[in-house]
């Protein structure tokens, strides 16, 4: 099995070249196995060994009772810039991670232009260099513009520093296409994203196909749009040799086709959302029999692709986190304006701004009893920087000072009028969530602090 | 009627619907007067909302609004801002600034309606919304039925024909089930809309009415026909249309009229006298033959004449009068 190689370190945006100390919280490393009360010492943006005589000048964080765990790592965020800035952009999005625990994010291409050139992908990351909070690094895309017609130039967008590539909101449909993007991508060392939709199969879909959709007249996006998707891309990634990567992982049955690739050797991962861990497209019916909803009929903060889907999909992917078929939790954070919104169902944007409220979302998991405390962590931390080869998600001697400090315990309602994120479109507004992030450290610089 | 809209039947509880039907019969007493006008809707403003093209529902929800001396405003989808890009929540901004006291709406997408109910004050009729709901629709279809066999509870009411489509089969099944019918939707297999019959039952539970009739559940889906018929003491037919072959959900046109179409010989299948329907316009020969359509059992022109009645009732008592009186 490949390994994907090392990325170099994405800068962090911290000038910050003193030593920070947070000091006697419960410390929870899953890449070293540790869960423990412990000190974290930071010196110079890295972490560094036992705590230190010498604390002369140091700012000290007083963690007792709180969780430290290495900063969360998302591999599915939309930062909207270049193209769509009135939605989100560098500054904002990477604002809203370290908001939400967040310090490394990997910005999806589909923005405008695509991030299809070596000439975007600087753009980006000049705009994190200059604006950014949290680390950022880029996905190119695996088609010119995002068409889905011919390859992008994959080897130099490799050279130019994306760490994946997607054409992540649309789905590269046809066969013959995927199958030599993901033969081309093993000469580039970096996995192939796939939003697995077969187009065919979701013409005017606005929701889950099922008995809400039926109820409510929407055209239904049916679970085997993204098994088949899947299905067909795992045998050609057996084909290819290369690394596919599962975005968003919705349906219940996808889970089978992952399984059945890696146990033939096939290098597949898989990402699933805070939203298909917790929500169910009984929100989109939002009615008085409903025990769930709580939001009005047609509310279209609850419209995301993929849908949110049944009840047992979502405990599915609450099983497959637990026994290891979906490797990490990414937020596909999707912020959009209020006009993208505010319309009718049909006419609406899909997505959810995420970033800020992913920790409460999973913790809700870990409160129920299905996850533990780690699994949830090592999904936000370790495993997916594995999976792009990030030097991140571990406080271990030499990583990288990035920490988050979290009170699973707090609880706190979301108003979305507070966020960082420019994109206010959740359904989880006005929600009791329990488990809120204290502080953020980026390269040993606080950047984010509510204690 | 203690609500602001009405947007769909399946949050009406059977006493409500009894209300509308029972205003509905004072209704049709005006509509058989000389003058055909009363005056409870007098100084009222009425905006029909219609974004898709509808002659017979828009006509009729003029007509109503007008015999009760309401102002009339048409909006249709062609010559208005709504080509210049305005969105619906700007229109409706507008309407509410205009001074509209009710808006009767027909819009394309499903839930449209919920939309402009949640940013406006004055009432919302809903005149159907994309596949999801005419709630007044199946209100007349209802007054229709209980007109023809004196009850509506234990009847057997068979739908057939572009179920997956349809807001009229879908407000109808509401309706009908509420009213303690049973309703079998019935369609080839790709017209059906699968798990609309569980939607319908969960509702009912939480309505806490019934879901069985007569050891049948309240609403069931099949695509075959006979079974469908059987018993039925209504049959209506649905409008098919001619695109559904282009998406591969129909072969032909006169695969359907042979497998699924009314004739005289299927209505024979149904009770002894059943009632036919059809909310219109109707294409003779494919979902209905004429000889049905316009035979002894069709219910299809007093559909139409109820619509008027109907939407007065609607009208009326969102407006606040009380039921059954007298106007």
């Amino acid at each position: 099995m490949s390994v994907t190689p090392r990325v170099p370190l994405a800068t962090a945006p911290g000038r910050f070249g003193g030593t920070i100390l947070v000091r006697g919280g419960r410390l929870i490393d899953p890449a070293r196995g540790i869960d423990a009360i412990a000190d974290v010492v930071i010196r110079d943006g890295r972490v560094v060994e036992g705590t230190p005589d010498q604390l002369d000048g140091a700012r000290v964080l007083d963690a007792r009772g709180l969780i430290v765990a290495p900063g969360f790592v998302d591999l599915h965020a939309h930062l909207r810039e270049p193209g769509y800035e009135y939605r989100e952009t560098v500054a904002t999005g990477t604002a809203a991670a370290v908001a939400g625990g967040f310090t490394t994010v990997c910005a999806m291409p589909n923005t405008e232009p695509a991030t299809d050139s070596p000439a975007v992908v600087e753009y980006v990351l000049q705009a994190a260099r200059r604006d950014g909070s949290a680390r950022v690094y880029v996905i190119g895309a695996i088609t010119r513009g995002r068409k889905g017609k011919a390859l992008a130039d994959m080897i130099e967008l490799a050279n130019a520093g994306v760490v994946a590539f997607s054409d992540d909101g649309d789905c590269v449909t046809d066969p013959s296409l995927m199958r030599h993007a993901l033969a081309y991508s093993v000469a580039t060392g970096r996995p192939v994203v796939q939003h697995a939709e077969e187009k065919a199969l979701t013409t005017g879909a606005q929701m889950h196909e099922g008995m809400v959709s039926a109820r409510l007249g929407l055209p239904g996006w049916p679970r085997q749009a993204e098994e088949t998707i899947v299905a067909r891309d795992c045998e050609l990634t057996a084909l290819t040799g290369a690394h596919l990567h599962v975005a968003h992982v919705s349906a219940a049955g996808t889970l089978d086709f992952i399984r059945r690739a890696r146990a033939k050797g096939t290098r597949v991962t898989a990402e699933v959302t805070p939203h298909h861990l917790t929500l169910t497209d009984d929100l989109v019916g939002g009615h008085w029999w409903s025990a769930t909803a709580s939001l009005p009929p047609y509310d279209t903060r609850t419209k995301v692709n993929p849908p949110l889907r049944e009840p047992d999909d979502r405990d599915a992917m609450v099983a497959g986190l637990r026994d290891g078929a979906i490797d990490c939790i990414a937020t596909d954070h999707a912020p959009h304006g209020t006009t993208d919104k505010h319309v009718e169902y049909a006419a609406a944007a899909s997505g959810i701004s995420n970033l800020e409220t992913a920790l409460g979302s999973v913790l809700s998991i870990v409160h129920a009893g299905a996850l533990s405390l780690v699994e949830v962590i090592a999904a936000l931390t370790c495993r997916p920087a594995g999976i792009f080869g990030l030097e991140a998600g571990t406080l271990a001697p030499g990583a990288p000072g990035d920490v988050v400090i979290f009170d699973p315990d707090r609880e706190w309602c979301v108003d979305p009028a507070q966020f960082a994120s420019k994109g206010r479109n959740t359904p989880l507004a006005g929600h009791v969530l329990r488990g809120q992030v204290v502080a953020t450290i980026v390269g040993g610089e606080v950047l984010h602090d509510r204690s | 009627m203690r609500r602001k809209d009405v947007l769909d039947l399946d949050d009406f509880a059977p006493d409500e619907i009894r209300e509308v039907l029972e205003t509905t019969v004072a209704m049709k007493e005006v509509l058989a007067r000389p003058i055909k006008r009363v005056p409870p809707l007098r100084g009222k403003t009425i905006v029909n909302c219609f974004y898709e093209a509808s002659t017979r529902t828009r006509v009729s929800f003029e007509l109503a609004a007008k015999n009760l001396s309401a102002d009339v405003v048409n909006i249709s989808s062609t010559g208005s801002s709504v080509e210049k890009g305005e969105t619906l929540v700007d229109t409706t901004r507008t309407l509410q600034a205009l001074g509209a006291d009710m808006v009767v709406m027909r819009h394309g997408a499903s839930g449209a309606p919920y939309v402009v109910a949640r940013e406006l004050s004055a009432c919302v009729i809903n005149g159907g919304d994309g596949w999801h709901a005419h709630p007044t629709q199946a209100l007349l279809d209802l007054f229709t039925v209980q007109s023809r066999l004196g009850r509506l509870e234990g009847r057997r009411i068979a739908i057939v024909g572009d179920v997956l489509h349809s807001r009229v089969a879908r407000s109808a099944a509401w309706g009908f089930a509420t009213m303690g019918a049973s309703v079998v939707l019935c369609a080839p297999p790709t017209l059906l809309p699968a798990g609309f019959d569980r939607a319908v039952l969960t509702g009912l539970r939480a309505k806490g009415l019934p879901t069985v009739v007569a050891g049948t559940p309240s609403v069931e889906l099949t695509h075959h026909l006979d079974a469908a018929l059987h018993d039925a003491d209504v049959v209506m037919a649905l409008r098919v249309q001619r695109e559904r072959m282009d998406s591969g959900l129909l072969p032909s046109l006169r695969e359907y009229a042979r497998a699924y179409g009314l004739t005289r010989d299927r209505v024979a299948k149904a009770r002894f006298g059943a009632v036919v329907m059809h909310p219109g316009p109707m294409n003779e020969g494919v979902e209905i033959a004429p000889d049905v359509a316009y035979g002894g059992q069709s219910a299809v022109e007093e559909q139409v004449a109820n619509g008027v009645a109907v939407r007065m009732a609607v009208m009326y008592l969102l407006a606040g009068g009380r039921g059954g009186a007298a106007v």
